[in-house]
């Protein structure tokens, strides 16, 4: 297991781009564009107006408070939701416009970990990890016996194959639901709250796992969380949903938003509280 | 080797080594070569070390990586030393991340291979739990049922009723469906025996007798075991898997006295009414095939009915009815208690209540019969 020194670095992003003028063109290295999007059920307005990139590489968080819509954001990503108004792009290829066959395509170079694992509860882990194999490659059955037993080594899991999900730990489950997550090698990996009801040294090896993954893969990493550890610990770039006005009000480098964002909201959010207005005028003296 | 892009070539090499090079597209998407010809060409160098050059590959996923396993397997086997430097960088890493966890001895599970005589063995230990559970469970429901009685248990008022309109006026549209088409298909299957001599108005006597007596209940038990007892197993399994019922059980409210009572209460109230209802019903079916099928007068036709029937009989299947809907509602919260933490084991849990329910009831039906012909009703 590597550190988090291991994250390809990034150029520290542009403060607080929200807003910024309508992009027309595409970031050089865009992976996700997401323009102008609102989410809504109904006449219920949850997030207006986002605008951000996710570069090829990145590990990307998004995070807010709880119930801000940061997982709906998610939905919205890997198609579950259809967005209300805007558009998401996976290089320069619409995934809101796209047709069902191109969706399909690529839908396919996605792996999305669920916030319970969402492991199938009939199947064995082998099996869970081996239905997309089967289903989407040429490969011959031992091989993707083959290639199952590799992924659930990568995550820690190895001997585990006969394994029903009900027999496993949440934490295992979890990692389980990383292996079926990764089984087609996929270029973009999306995980909801993956440190969510695990304990502090799981959820840092889970971390190291997501990050050397994200290094030796090259994938592109999306992240809904809010646990402080992890966003610093693998974050390479993040927006920040607000409740209050509907809206991101932060993007970039999560560390640099601690130190130097101008609304103290962001910076209260990403110091527990802790370095909000009062002591942030503290520090500015 | 199937694909032309991909390649694999084995040469000696200048220090005693010998040199795969790997070239071309490695991944899951494209077919992958076996490894065994390449390690075959190895051993056969008789180099005791392997180095890679993989500056020729354009592409490489997972592909790469079970082929690499395999292919150290194979080698380690003849006891050839493998270097990977010449691998490339992410791929080195992933085998290492492989290899950190080392396999938990034990996790494994040994293949059971039992010969007839073990699986009989567990067949019946099996069977002699399910007893046990069954016992233990309708112990459990006396005690509740206790508990009722001295204005101690613990459950909603507004749930009973709730179930009582599920489990009653929902279910007429289904009932009044089947107990009409079991009144005409007994009528039709009794007038063309007793129409050959004569005696077709007797189809009234027929129809009217099995269905107050035994029809009406059975059918709908039958109804209610699909459609109530499943919907309870699968309530309660679900429950179980979402932990609502620890939560239960962790507040000191009895999850029986909470969720089994009021549907045992609510099934053994609905089910006497639904028969006396299908009982109806099942009559006026063989009024339909009677007055339109063998131009029986509908007068003639009420007044055998009534003459055939008797209280007894009525009573009788009323009584059954109410106890098939105990019968129902004990095997549904059972197999729902019982149910393991999984959606198969929900799906499961809804089979067994059915087939465990219309087993009682078939069994409860012919109990009845002899004690009823015991007792001269």
């Amino acid at each position: 297991m590597s550190s988090a020194s291991d994250v390809p670095a990034t150029a520290p992003a542009g403060n607080g781009t929200q807003g910024g003028g309508a992009p027309t063109a595409f970031a050089p290295d865009a992976h996700i564009t997401v323009r102008d999007l609102t989410m809504a059920f109904g006449d219920f307005v949850v997030m207006k107006d986002l605008d951000f990139t996710v570069r090829r590489g990145d590990v990307f968080v998004i995070m807010g408070g709880s119930g801000c819509g940061k997982s709906t954001l998610l939905r919205h990503m890997i198609g579950l939701i259809e967005p209300a108004k805007g558009e998401i792009f996976y290089g320069e290829e619409s995934f809101t416009r796209a047709t069902p066959a191109a969706r399909e395509k690529m839908l396919r170079s996605f792996g999305v970990l669920y916030q319970t694992g969402g492991l199938w509860s009939s199947m064995t882990l082998a099996e869970n990890v081996s239905l997309p194999l089967s289903e989407f490659t040429d490969l011959k059955p031992a091989q993707i016996a083959e290639i199952a037993a590799l992924k659930l080594a990568l995550v820690g899991l190895a001997g585990f194959e006969d394994y029903y999900p009900s027999q496993i730990s949440g934490g295992m489950q979890k990692r389980a639901g990383l292996a079926r997550a990764m089984a087609l090698d996929p270029d973009i990996l999306f995980f909801d709250e993956p440190s969510s009801g695990l304990d502090p040294i799981s959820s840092r090896l889970l971390d190291d796992l997501i990050l050397e993954l994200q290094a030796s893969l090259g994938a592109t990493v999306v992240v809904v969380t809010h646990e402080l550890a992890s966003i610093f610990a693998i974050g390479s770039n993040c927006v920040f949903l607000d409740t209050d006005t509907r809206t991101m009000i932060a993007q970039g480098d999560p560390r640099e938003l601690r130190d130097s964002h101008p609304d103290p909201k962001v910076r209260r959010f990403l110091t527990r509280g802790g370095q909000g207005e009062e002591t942030g005028h503290v520090q500015e003296k | 080797m199937e694909d032309p892009q991909t390649a694999i070539e084995v040469a000696a090499g200048a220090d005693g080594r010998a040199v795969v090079a790997l070239a071309g597209v490695w991944s899951i998407q494209e077919a992958l070569p076996e490894p065994e010809a390449a390690a075959g060409e190895v051993s056969g160098l008789g180099s005791k070390a392997v180095r890679f050059e993989t500056d020729r590959i354009t592409r490489w996923d997972s592909g790469l990586l079970v082929f690499l396993i395999r292919f150290e397997q194979l080698l380690q086997e003849t006891g050839i030393t493998i270097e990977r430097g010449g691998l490339p960088e992410g791929a080195r890493r992933m085998l290492a991340l492989a290899e950190a966890v080392p396999e938990r001895a034990g996790a494994r599970g040994k293949p059971v291979d039992l010969i007839w005589i073990g699986d009989l063995g567990v067949w019946a230990t099996g069977m002699w739990n399910g007893l046990r559970d069954g016992v233990e469970f309708l112990g459990n429901c006396v005690i509740a049922f206790g508990n009722l009685a001295r204005g101690r248990a613990r459950f909603r008022r507004s749930d009973l009723f709730l179930f009582m309109q599920e489990a009653g006026a929902e279910a007429l549209p289904i009932v009044t469906l089947i107990s009409f088409l079991v009144g005409t298909i007994l009528a039709f299957v009794g007038a063309v025996q007793l129409e050959q001599f004569g005696a077709a108005i007797y189809v009234a006597n027929l129809v009217g007798i099995a269905m107050v007596r035994e029809m009406g209940a059975m059918m709908t038990g039958i109804v209610m075991a699909g459609r109530t007892g499943a919907a309870y197993a699968a309530q309660l399994g679900s429950m179980k898997v979402n932990q609502e019922i620890d939560a239960l059980a962790t507040m000191g409210i009895s999850p029986l006295e909470y969720l089994v009572l009021p549907r045992m209460i609510a099934l053994a109230l609905m089910m006497p009414l639904l028969c006396l209802y299908a009982d109806a019903v099942g009559i006026l079916g063989g009024v339909a095939v009677g007055v339109v099928g063998l131009q029986l007068s509908p007068i003639t036709y009420y007044q055998y009915t009534q003459w055939a029937v008797q209280l007894d009989d009525l009573v009788g299947g009323v009584l059954k009815a109410s106890v098939y809907g105990v019968l129902i509602a004990f095997f549904g919260c059972l197999r729902g208690l019982q149910s393991g933490n999984s959606s198969s084991a929900v799906g499961e849990a809804t089979t067994k209540a059915v087939v465990s329910s219309i087993v009682a009831i078939i069994s409860a039906c012919g109990l009845f019969a002899v004690l009823f012909y015991v007792l001269g009703i």
